[in-house]
């Protein structure tokens, strides 16, 4: 493999969050892409906790020696699925993430990696959803803005539903390959995270 | 006739028609082999006659259950026992030697006779307070332990008092010192044999037979093994029992202790209830009519001598009162070691046969007092003692806190504790003394009580409390405990703890808000972390885990709509309910694959 062990990639979290794995074909096979990369850590959040209780200060522990935050889901009900914005809920707690002395994460960044079952034509202002993927994923984005990260689009597979065997396992691929060159958030020129006023952080 | 086939069912029958009407009429089975042996002996029915043969023989018994202890003390707990073993044995035996040898100088023996009566009587009988104690799961009370640690320390203590006898003879005092040499060097070359083959001989003996998986074999060589120590012992002039109980310590550690216990119980219990058959027949009757005065006024002076130094022991050793009784009671009796050490006595030329006849019947019948002290002190003293004199019902301080819980055991600390970490005053009720001391060491506000007594719940604010977590450990007192408060004090919300189904179903009769069954949830994780090592996702194992729980839930309600009905159709019920699970079961599944197409991916 030419994947080279750069000591300036940056250390890259993934928040892994689908309650049937064994169902899926999709995110499995992204997880499984890329959990064996030495940069790259994949916390599989159904598998950790499933009755929802979850461990805050390990969490939190696990966010301050990383530099980058994937959040890796399926779109559902247009949102991602329920642990994962309870670890949002939880973790991200005020006077660590946000507001007073909440500046743990400032400088870090976060990204998505989501699919959705909708093709992409859905997403459109004149598709039947009505809403495009930015406008959808506004409460992630805003998320990361009021912890003072910054937020990087999308990593996207649309219409996951009747995608054929070898498009899942091109898609897994290309996803190791974007986790491999993802730039360090500190080397990412014009990527400063948008200011949040410190009186409504 | 094959006589031994005779004796044997005569033995077997005493045993098996005595025993349980004593147990039933809650005299313990030792009393019941007693009184087995008092009739078919020879001043009963009898229908044996060679008494002394039989004890002998079921003296095996005894070395049986030393061995049996000895397994359940590895080397390490035994060397913690030191202190307790050296202390309470040591002062018991000196004590009662001193005390037994004054009162028989008053009786006009002559010293030798009097110090040789007293070491053997100083003696009790391991057999007769073990049964009770191990019956009872008393051995690991501190009581218990005491005694136990008494009892070691005399067979270990009738190693020197033999090596002593040959000194008390009046006579060729010179080959008895020699002798002494010699079976000084025996016992400890036996005991060396017996150390070393346990650590090393034994388990490869083991594993080699237990490699053939012919039960029976293993078996004999158990017994094999037993009875060759025994042997050895004799050979050396030393304790069996304590033989037997060193390579039980020595096998403590091996793998094959469950194994070999299991082996072993059949034959103790029924040698062990020959051994108390034959001390029955043995109470020679015809001195005790000839003499009754003179022999019940030793028994008498034997049982109080011997108790009242028990008695300091267990004050000094700081036992609770109710506990001391039963301590007092199960040693104060002359032991088995006592015939040994008379028949040596006499021997030397110590004791004439006429003292020998008179001391045997004395332990003999201070033996069959045993049992029935034990009865008394269950029936009229333990019971004063445990209400009235150590510890009276605490009264518990009403803090106004808004929680009491029943029952402090297993169940009710971790409730306990889960209230305290968050602050949460409770007023915990407990009648196990014993719990209540040590976790009154950590700082946990435990009372002394029967919580099914109305004054002791007023005292502990039962009139202000929100909650009662009943979570004791009989079914009955539960119960009990739910319809007191439910006329008492209706205010209260119940929480109760539920030991089985049939639990369960009471408490629902009664309308008891929460009702959780003691094992169901840990049973259902266990379930759980099943499904998962079997490689299902945790969330999903989680899921099914509850949704067999909702679906359980509610087959206890259809249940108990049904309860009062006979077996067969709750049975019924119960099968459809299984199929009705299985269907749900898998309908979620087919939901899950469902989801598959609709966006999880």
């Amino acid at each position: 493999m030419a994947e080279s062990q750069d000591t300036d990639k940056p250390k890259i979290l993934v928040l892994f969050a689908h309650p049937y794995p064994h169902m899926s074909r999709v995110n499995r096979a992204m997880a499984e892409a890329v959990r064996d990369l030495p940069h790259v850590t994949v916390r599989d959040l159904y598998e950790i906790y499933p009755d929802f209780y979850i461990d805050v200060k390990r969490e939190q522990a696990l966010l301050t020696t990383h530099d980058v935050i994937v959040m890796q889901h399926p779109v559902y009900w247009y949102s991602c699925p329920s642990l994962l914005k309870e670890w949002m809920d939880s973790v991200l707690e005020y006077g660590w993430a946000y507001g007073t002395g909440g500046t743990a994460l400032q400088g870090k960044e976060l990204a998505q990696a989501v699919s959705t079952g909708g093709p992409d034509e859905a997403y459109r202002a004149d598709g039947y959803n009505g809403i495009t993927m930015p406008e959808l994923l506004r409460p992630f984005e805003r998320s990361a803005a009021l912890c003072g990260m910054t937020y990087r689009a999308p990593f996207m597979l649309q219409g996951a539903r009747l995608k054929k065997a070898e498009e899942v396992a091109a898609h897994a691929a290309a996803y190791r390959r974007w986790l491999l060159d993802y730039p360090h958030p500190k080397t990412c020129p014009g990527c400063a995270a948008p200011e949040v006023p410190a009186t409504d952080r | 006739m094959d006589s031994l086939l005779l004796n044997a069912v005569i033995y077997l029958a005493a045993a098996v028609i005595a025993v349980p009407i004593a147990k039933r009429l809650g005299l313990g089975s030792v009393l019941g082999y007693l009184i087995a042996g008092v009739v078919i002996g020879p001043w009963g029915l009898k229908l044996i006659t060679d008494v002394e043969a039989i004890l002998h023989f079921s003296e095996f018994g005894v070395v049986l259950l030393l061995f049996v202890i000895g397994l359940e003390l590895n080397p390490r707990r035994l060397w913690q026992m030191r202190w307790p073993i050296l202390g309470l044995g040591g002062g018991q035996v000196a004590g009662s030697t001193l005390l037994l040898t004054v009162l028989g100088i008053v009786l006009g023996w002559p010293w030798p006779v009097a110090l040789t009566a007293a070491l053997g009587l100083s003696l009790s009988s391991t057999a007769i307070a073990l049964q009770p104690l191990t019956e009872r799961n008393l051995l690991t009370t501190p009581g218990g332990r005491s005694a136990f640690s008494i009892l070691l320390f005399q067979d270990i203590a009738v190693i020197p008092m033999l090596a002593l006898l040959p000194l008390l003879a009046v006579g060729p005092a010179a080959t008895g010192q020699g002798e002494g040499w010699i079976g000084a060097a025996k016992a400890v070359a036996a005991i060396g044999i017996i150390v070393f083959g346990g650590r090393f001989l034994t388990r490869p003996l083991f594993r080699m037979v237990a490699d053939t998986n012919l039960r029976e074999i293993f078996t004999a060589v158990a017994l094999l093994l037993v009875m060759g120590i025994a042997l050895l012992m004799q050979l050396a002039g030393l304790s069996m029992a304590l033989g037997a109980f060193l390579a039980g310590v020595l096998l403590a550690e091996s793998e094959y202790r469950h194994e070999l216990e299991t082996d072993i119980e059949p034959f103790k219990g029924l040698l062990l209830g020959l051994f108390f058959t034959a001390v029955g027949m043995s109470v020679d009757f015809g001195l005790l009519l000839s003499q009754p005065v003179k022999v019940l006024a030793m028994v008498l002076g034997l049982i109080a001598a011997k108790g009242l130094v028990l008695l300091v022991i267990a004050r000094s050793a700081r036992l609770q009162w109710s506990q001391t009784w039963l301590f007092v009671f199960l040693l104060a009796q002359g032991g088995e070691f006592a015939f040994v050490l008379f028949g040596s006595a006499a021997g030397f030329g110590i004791m004439d046969s006429e003292t020998v006849a008179l001391l045997t019947v004395v332990v003999a019948l201070s033996m069959a007092t045993a049992p029935l002290l034990v009865v008394l002190n269950d029936k009229l003293i333990e019971p004063r003692f445990v209400q009235l004199d150590d510890r009276p019902h605490d009264v518990p301080e009403d803090e106004g806190n808004p929680v009491i819980v029943a029952g402090f055991g297993r169940f009710g600390q971790i409730v306990v504790r889960l209230l305290y970490a968050n602050r949460i005053g409770v007023t915990v009720l407990d009648h196990d003394s014993e719990i209540i001391d040590t976790l009154r060491k950590f700082d946990f506000k435990v009372f002394y009580g029967d919580a099914t007594r109305l004054d002791l719940l007023e005292a502990a604010g039962a009139a202000k409390a929100k909650v009662l977590v009943v979570a004791v450990d009989s079914q009955e007192a539960s119960l009990q405990l739910v319809d007191l408060v439910q006329t008492h004090f209706p205010h209260l919300k119940i929480i109760s703890r539920a030991r089985d189904l049939p639990h369960a179903m009471e408490l629902l009769n009664r309308q008891v808000p929460v009702i959780e069954r003691e094992t169901f949830r840990a049973a259902l994780h266990v379930g759980e972390e099943t499904l998962k090592a079997l490689g299902q996702p945790a969330y999903a194992a989680r899921q099914k885990a509850l949704t067999f729980q909702q679906h359980n839930q509610a087959l206890l309600g259809q249940l108990h709509a049904h309860w009062g009905e006979d077996m067969e159709k709750r049975i019924s019920l119960q099968r459809q309910a299984r199929a009705r699970l299985q269907q749900n079961l898998e309908a979620d599944e087919k939901a899950q694959e469902a989801a598959r197409g609709l966006g999880w991916d």
